[in-house]
């Protein structure tokens, strides 16, 4: 061939490279909706990522059985990585219009999910038919995902925050293991004993960065009796005598005794990664902070105790609960919306099957045996069920979450504006943990100006 | 009668085509033969830039202008500007980021300059060396910083910032914890980061000198200050302002160092910067088109300082 012909063979390879990549970036990949013969084909995210082999062999066991008793319905299951905990990624998917028909998201992303326009109302297709179990499904769970009286997604998982202690530590320290601190006063008395121990060991570790310094914020507010903002939602509610409880508690700790560590400015894996090293003694978190603690960040299940929230003078007011659940993409067929209900049923809201099949998680050594996700209503028969379940098929010491199970606080959602209220409390918090002059009424007073910019703004 | 025909005006009728005008297209035809390859290749690139440069741009322009509620997009004029400037960390964050950018002005150029000149001087392994400075441009960023979060700047004995200087009966440093310090440190850490392609490129200015130039001030009994001053900054003037420019609006666009270095803000807002304002509004406010305001507004400035300085070297030259 002459060099022309090179040439020219080079420019029609780029042509059609150039047309394929093209194409290639076209997403519409859900396409399978009700075929000829009656089959109807749903997309579904949050796969288990790669390296989770037994999770991911349990889902495609459960999808595979799903589909034999299900002959008319197929599961096209999508993997999103580690980014179905990653909310910039969910919302890059969001904002790009490439979610699949089923698709994952937290409780606190009900709002900008109903803005982009991408949710489906699905009241009237959620029911005992498609969810055997959806009568038994908390209320306060199915309320978290309805506006104006429409339900935009099937709850999947909650939690709420209490106080974790190494009981490892607690030994160590002298401390009572089955005498976890009740209120910040027992904490902070702990914190001291456990920090004594030396060796770059903080007695109590919080965050204060990435949003979660305000995320913990809140939750300690609510702990305290107090709440985000005003009942109207268009107010600040938190520069008071509760809120400065709050950093007060916090910097007496970090600076009065020195019991919180050198470490501060903590995203959540950083908090993790010290608790997994042994090198914290207590924090707020939920039940799956141990989950976490374990399978990422090399800790045991056995070194981890959960109390309540600790309160000021006595049992918490309050605690902060979240959770998460599926959505239905905008423009899906009856069918498809039935089916996409039914797996969920099967897979996550039915005691003894996917997510609930403790007997095939307990020699998996997965977690069987934590507080929550508290999905059935209390004294409902799928409670009872789920609980006999976890119960018989335990792995991990029950017993260290029972003071926790035992007095559970008054749970309470997360505020409107959620992350943007966050990201202006992470400014408070790490003021208290990385500045000995910190001002408390200074440093809420300012958060207080800036939350009620920002409520104003946003209307 | 003699035939004539004036060229370029074409054949005459009935007749055949004459030889000007057949070598005139046979001359466009190869033209258009030779050109078609590059116009072919010039189409490609213009599709990715129209598609992943110029359009996200008019597209984040317009997103500007608009508010998605609930799935329907309106158009509300000057509304997110408002709203984006009211943002209570928006002067926080130009402030960081101009402090940012002034303090790498001062650190982060001289510093590439100063090595480039360093290295010249060299006799022997330059290219050892030359490898040595450029290393660190072949790690990824965040690679880069996160040894610099956890090994260099951590907080207690253990860093190694603090453990030199305790060494040295200095005092030592919360860095990222400190708010005075977060910035110096950002500064410290992109510059070592980065340094390396700049001093490459001064590096290879300064040989262009020529060394006459050098003999001739020696001579004059100038010594290395005045050889730097009266030779070396003249003679490199021009790649001296390009740099500082690209450096200007690169160093503007500050946003893995504060996501990583400071887990985001940073200590009481010391390290938000305008990029990781937009970040914070186009991910987790549920604002993109605030976050799109933002970015227009980040790109007028860039776009009038680019201008302004273009409009002065030119003035300068």
């Amino acid at each position: 061939m002459s060099l022309p012909h090179y040439r020219r063979a080079a420019v029609v390879a780029l042509a059609a490279s150039l047309g394929l990549s093209l194409a290639a970036c076209s997403t519409k990949s859900d396409d399978g909706s009700t075929d000829a013969k009656g089959k109807v084909t749903i997309t579904v995210d949050c796969m288990p990522v790669g390296s989770q082999k037994d999770l991911v062999k349990n889902w495609n066991d459960d999808v595979a059985e799903f589909q034999r008793q299900n002959p008319t319905i197929t599961i096209k299951s999508v993997s999103v990585g580690e980014q179905c905990n990653n909310p910039p990624d969910f919302t890059a998917r969001l904002a790009g219009g490439t979610v699949t028909d089923l698709f994952y998201g937290y409780m606190t992303d009900l709002q900008q999910v109903l803005d982009s326009g991408q949710a489906m109302d699905v009241t009237e297709y959620a029911n005992k038919n498609t969810i055997p179990t959806w009568d038994s499904i908390d209320p306060a769970l199915k309320d978290v995902f309805t506006d104006n009286g429409k339900l935009y997604a099937i709850p999947t998982k909650n939690y709420s925050m209490g106080l974790l202690y190494n009981k490892a530590l607690f030994q160590q320290a002298g401390l009572d293991v089955n005498n976890p601190p009740k209120t910040w006063a027992d904490v902070r008395a702990a914190a001291k004993k456990i920090s004594a121990l030396g060796n770059g060991i903080a007695g109590y570790a919080d965050y204060s960065a990435g949003n979660t310094g305000g995320w913990h914020f809140t939750a300690e507010l609510y702990a305290q009796g107090g709440q985000m903002v005003t009942a109207d939602g268009k107010k600040a509610d938190f520069n008071n005598a509760m809120g400065k409880q709050v950093l007060q508690n916090l910097k007496d700790m970090r600076y009065g005794d020195n019991s919180m560590g050198q470490r501060q400015l903590l995203g959540w894996g950083d908090l993790l990664t010290l608790a997994g090293a042994g090198k914290v003694g207590m924090f707020v978190g939920a039940p799956d902070a141990t989950t976490a603690i374990v399978t990422q960040f090399q800790g045991k299940y056995q070194d981890w105790a959960m109390a309540p929230m600790p309160g000021q003078d006595a049992p918490a007011k309050g605690t902060l609960g979240g959770g998460e659940g599926y959505f239905f993409k905008k423009g899906l067929t009856k069918e498809q919306v039935e089916a996409g209900l039914k797996w969920l049923a099967y897979e996550k809201l039915t005691p003894g099957k996917g997510q609930f099949d403790y007997a095939r998680a307990k020699p998996q050594n997965q977690p069987v045996g934590l507080p929550q996700p508290t999905m059935f209503a209390v004294g409902s028969d799928a409670q009872k069920q789920e609980l006999e379940l976890r119960k018989a098929n335990a792995n991990v010491p029950v017993e260290n979450f029972t003071a926790f199970e035992a007095s559970p606080a008054p749970i309470k959602g997360e505020p409107r504006n959620a992350q943007a209220i966050y990201a202006v409390l992470d400014a408070a918090m790490s003021g208290v943990l990385t500045n000995p002059n910190a001002n408390v009424d200074a440093l809420l007073k300012t958060a207080e100006s800036k939350v009620n910019q920002l409520l104003a703004s946003n209307g | 009668m003699a035939l004539t025909t004036a060229p370029g005006t074409g054949r005459q009728p009935g007749s055949r085509q004459s030889l000007p005008d057949r070598r005139s297209r046979a001359r466009l035809g190869r033209r258009v033969r030779d050109n078609v390859t590059g116009h072919a290749f010039l189409i490609g690139a213009m599709l990715c830039f129209a598609l992943f440069a110029w359009y996200p741009m008019i597209r984040g322009v317009v997103m500007s202008f608009q508010r998605t509620r609930r799935g329907e997009t309106t158009w509300v004029g000057w509304d997110n500007y408002v709203r984006i400037v009211n943002d209570p960390s928006f002067w926080t964050a130009w402030k960081n980021t101009v402090y940012f950018t002034l303090l790498a002005l001062v650190l982060g150029y001289v510093v590439p300059f100063a090595v480039a000149i360093v290295l010249n001087e060299f006799r022997h392994a330059k290219g050892y060396l030359r490898v040595l400075v450029y290393l660190p441009v072949m790690l990824p960023p965040a690679s880069a910083l996160f040894l610099f979060k956890f090994y260099v700047y951590d907080p207690s004995d253990a860093g190694l910032f603090n453990a030199i200087f305790r060494a040295l009966h200095l005092p030592t440093s919360e860095w990222m914890q400190s708010s005075t310090m977060t910035m110096p440190a950002m500064v410290i850490a992109s510059t070592w980061m980065n340094m390396g392609g700049a001093v490459l490129i001064y590096l290879a200015a300064l040989q262009n000198i020529p060394g006459e130039l050098y003999e001739a001030a020696e001579l004059d009994g100038a010594g290395i200050w005045r050889r730097i001053v009266n030779v070396t900054i003249p003679q490199t003037r021009l790649i001296l302002t390009l740099m500082a420019m690209l450096q200007i609006v690169a160093t503007m666009q500050l946003f893995i160092e504060p996501l990583i270095l400071a887990n985001g803000a940073g200590t009481q807002d010391a390290a938000t910067s305008v990029a990781y304002l937009i970040y914070q509004h186009g991910f987790f406010q549920n604002d993109l088109n605030g976050a799109a305001a933002l970015g227009v507004i980040m790109l007028v400035a860039l776009g009038g300082f680019s201008a302004v300085y273009a409009r002065l070297a030119a003035r300068q030259d």
